[in-house]
């Protein structure tokens, strides 16, 4: 009855969802008033979809075999949390979320934007409508996740052990909000399009969504490279695999928008750029989306290699972001632009900043898609790996880091001061950086080079926003954009030292052995055989010394049984100056064991970098909704004095 | 802004659908197609490993007849139900020729006693050296070698039995 209940509450929904859009249609082609009927109709549709989702949740933690996707994807001795984690971490239950965080944040829109006019709102929630309707069609038709099994089996299938992770329980999620809270900016930008009313009122409407948008994606891309960092056993925090760069091109168009759009709320000027921003970064969503699930390019992240289910999401693809081109050129000749900027200005500053992101973007998507390209043309098969991507992108980040401490120096319209004057602290320390490290190291590479000295030029700069004023005094969004900004510093210190000085040790060892690797000797103990709910292990102990501190590891190799499988759960321990990390392989015929050891100095940085900036937008989205709220309830003060 | 720039990212958009729709249409090929294929088998001359049944040399394949070479072992076990299809083939008058990798005498007399017998030939590789010269990399596999000892194909995996119209075709081309 539960997962006959979830997908009536989807077929409802879907069916509210077509309704939103005819309402739209009414409204803005004849003289109709449907906003109010539309704002309800959202926000059922949002509750409709939140029952949907937590029938799944709930035939999951009861570990209700008779449902296909739960057998697949569970089984009954996996601990509880993975159990209802298990609910996402499979296609349709996946693309279940999806929908369901789609009308939800539908609903919000409904329930919260006040400051676009009622012509614009009723024309993006009737293209929120649209976006919702293309994906229940895609749960209903073509990956049903309540369908049933007759007779039940006794037991499931299992979670793949790569998934059976904390991790996992907020990972996928935490992208999804992202991802989909992009949504919303781009049925308003189609929205606006359509009313042709792109002006400051709209970009101040979109800009939160934009931000909390782009605060979990930074979130989730974070946690995901640590994720990967400890789960996979390779040691590396980013691989450009495919799925990777899925989810890192949303975040570069978002990162891009929420700069741009800031010229739009400020200036209303850059109208065209803003808008298409705002079409590419969900365009980005939906071609991750596609890249994952049609299994179409090799990756570690291939779920669902099924043709049926890559055409329909390429079919939706094409119908959402080819209609929102083809309005963009239809109705881009009427945006005018805005007021105009003088060469050293604020706006200059961010025109940079997203043309760089943009470089930065493409480059990405050439190098995620370039293979499939070449096979088509010439049917050679090749693949494009970490070092075209290090290559291009690598420069053109660090410039990018050099102009982040410039732009918030600089004036709205134009800037006359010298304000480069305040830029000497931070070029003496970049500068200092250089010097030291081509003494010290005359042998490191250029980019990790460039990194210390971007990284400590930017620790200092990031700051400047703050040190000519009271800092106190200054706007919650000024303390988010330093915050972030200083957070790039961070995680740049964490890449360039780990690119630097990461020593690396692959050895064969017999328990007595001792191995060095970095500052630490390092002493295989033991190995013995341990278990867990659902899995055995080997479990290596080490004793690792470094001077007088003494640590102990226990890496292992976990062999779990439903499905059969095994994987390297690695063994790090962290320090203030890096992380020592630790792999235990396979045995050899002699009893010797495969060791991999590295140590990391300074690698932590990279997330806690990576936390900062999405810290800083927190911040900033905290000042921008507080204001809002104080804004709102003055008003509301104001007309209850006036007509009292 | 001009209508250039208005159209272009649609027009961009087209192109990367349209190489999209291709790739969905044409999966990726997963098959390994060999190197060797079209060139002359090795050179390699490997002793009997029972007594009953004569030796394999590169000169053997050389005869103007087209071969089947099974690189296998008695103790791999997809081995068990491939031989069985190559006693089919060879009952429709295929010369199937076998190289035992890392095998022993006893083990291999044991595996044709219970599992049938279809090999011409068989040579021992105890340390997979022609196996590897070959450029294969596992067991079962198989090469069909025209009459003058040039590889014509390789079958990566056993051989099934949905297999032996497209073994019997490369053999013809290979004749």
């Amino acid at each position: 009855m539960i997962a006959e209940a979830g997908l009536a509450a989807l077929w409802l929904a879907a069916g509210l969802a077509a309704l939103q859009f005819v309402l739209m249609v009414l409204s803005l082609r004849i003289q109709f008033d449907g906003a109010r009927s539309m704002r309800s109709i959202a926000v059922v549709q949002g509750l409709l979809t939140l029952v949907a989702f937590a029938m799944l949740l709930i035939v999951f933690a009861r570990s209700d075999m008779s449902v296909a996707l739960v057998f697949e994807n569970s089984s009954a001795v996996k601990p509880f949390i993975y159990k209802v984690a298990g609910a996402w971490g499979n296609h349709e239950g996946s693309m279940l979320m999806w929908v369901t965080i789609l009308a939800v944040a539908g609903a919000f829109v409904a329930l919260l934007a006040h400051r676009t006019s009622e012509r614009t709102l009723v024309a993006a929630l009737g293209a929120q409508a649209v976006l919702a309707l293309g994906f229940y069609a895609f749960l209903l038709f073509a990956s049903n996740p309540f369908a049933r099994l007759w007779p039940a089996p006794p037991d499931g299938q299992g979670l793949n052990p790569l998934l059976q992770d904390p991790g996992l329980a907020f990972h996928p999620p935490t992208l999804y909000l992202g991802y989909v809270g992009l949504s919303v900016a781009f049925s308003l930008a189609v929205g606006a399009l359509l009313t042709g009313e792109v002006d400051s009122r709209l970009a101040r409407a979109m800009r939160p969504w934009v931000l909390g948008a782009w605060i979990l994606l930074t979130l989730g891309i974070t946690a995901g490279s640590y994720w990967a960092y400890y789960e996979l056993g390779w040691g590396g925090y980013w691989f450009w695999d495919p799925v990777e760069n899925a989810s890192l091109m949303p975040w570069l168009a978002a990162t891009a928008l929420l700069h741009s759009i800031n010229v739009l709320a400020a200036r209303g000027a850059l109208k065209a750029w803003t808008m298409m921003l705002a079409v590419i970064a969900f365009s980005m969503s939906m071609v991750g989306t596609f890249l994952v699930r049609s299994g179409i390019l090799t990756s570690v992240h291939a779920f669902a290699i099924d043709p049926e289910r890559g055409t329909f999401l390429l079919a939706l693809l094409a119908i959402y972001v080819g209609a929102a081109f083809i309005l963009f050129a239809v109705r881009g000749a009427t945006l005018k632009e805005g007021a105009p900027f003088e060469l050293v200005s604020r706006e200059s500053g961010l025109v940079v900043n997203n043309l760089i992101l943009s470089i930065v973007l493409g480059v990405v998507f050439v190098g995620t898609l370039y293979p499939l390209f070449v096979e088509a043309v010439s049917g050679e098969k090749l693949s494009v790996g970490a070092p075209y991507f290090n290559a291009v992108a690598g420069p053109l980040a660090l410039i990018l880091a050099a102009l982040v401490g410039v732009g918030p120096l600089l004036a709205w319209r134009r800037e006359r001061r010298p304000v480069f004057g305040q830029l000497t602290i931070p070029a003496l320390l970049g500068t200092s950086a250089l010097v030291i490290t081509i003494i010290l190291w005359p042998g490191m590479h250029i980019l990790p080079r460039l990194g210390f000295t971007v990284a400590a030029y930017l620790v200092a700069a990031s700051i400047l926003p703050l040190v000519n004023r009271n800092p106190f005094r200054a706007p919650l969004a000024t303390w988010g954009m330093v915050v972030a900004h200083f957070g790039i510093a961070i995680a740049l210190l964490g890449m360039a030292a780990n690119a630097a000085f990461t020593s690396e040790r692959l050895a064969i060892a017999k328990p007595g052995d001792t191995l060095t690797v970095g500052p630490w000797l390092v002493l295989l103990n033991d190995v013995t055989p341990t278990a867990g709910k659902n899995w055995t292990a080997v479990e290596a102990e080490l004793r690792a010394t470094r001077g007088t501190s003494v640590v102990t590891l226990k890496p292992q190799t976990r062999y779990f049984s439903d499905p059969p499988a095994e994987t390297n759960e690695s063994a790090i321990r962290t320090f203030w100056n890096g992380q020592l990390y630790t792999v235990v392989g396979k045995p050899d015929a002699s009893g010797a064991w495969q060791l991999r050891l590295w140590w990391k100095p300074f690698v932590t940085l990279i997330w806690a970098g990576g936390a900062l900036i999405a810290l800083g937008g927190a911040l900033a989205l905290l000042g921008r909704l507080w204001r809002l709220f104080w804004r709102r309830r003055a008003d509301a003060e104001w007309h209850r004095e006036r007509y009292a | 802004m001009s209508r250039a720039t208005r159209f272009a990212p649609l027009a961009l958009l087209l192109l990367i659908i349209v190489a999209l729709i291709w790739r969905l249409a044409t999966p990726s090929d997963t098959n390994v197609h060999s190197t060797l294929e079209g060139k002359a088998v090795p050179a390699f001359a490997l002793s009997a490993i029972l007594p009953n049944k004569p030796p394999l040399s590169s000169a053997d394949l050389t005869n103007g007849q087209p071969h089947l070479v099974n690189v296998f072992a008695s103790w791999c076990v997809p081995c068990t139900t491939e031989v069985k299809v190559l006693q089919t083939l060879k009952d429709s008058g295929v010369s199937v020729e076998g190289i035992a990798i890392r095998d022993r005498p006893a083990d291999l007399a044991q595996f044709l006693a219970s599992n049938g017998d279809p090999y011409d030939r068989i040579g021992s590789d105890p340390q997979s050296q022609v196996q590897i010269s070959l450029g294969s990399s596992g067991v079962p596999e198989s090469f069909i070698v025209d009459g003058k000892g040039v590889i014509r194909y390789q079958h990566i995996g056993p051989i099934e039995r949905s297999d032996i119209g497209l073994i019997l075709s490369k053999l013809e081309q290979a004749r």
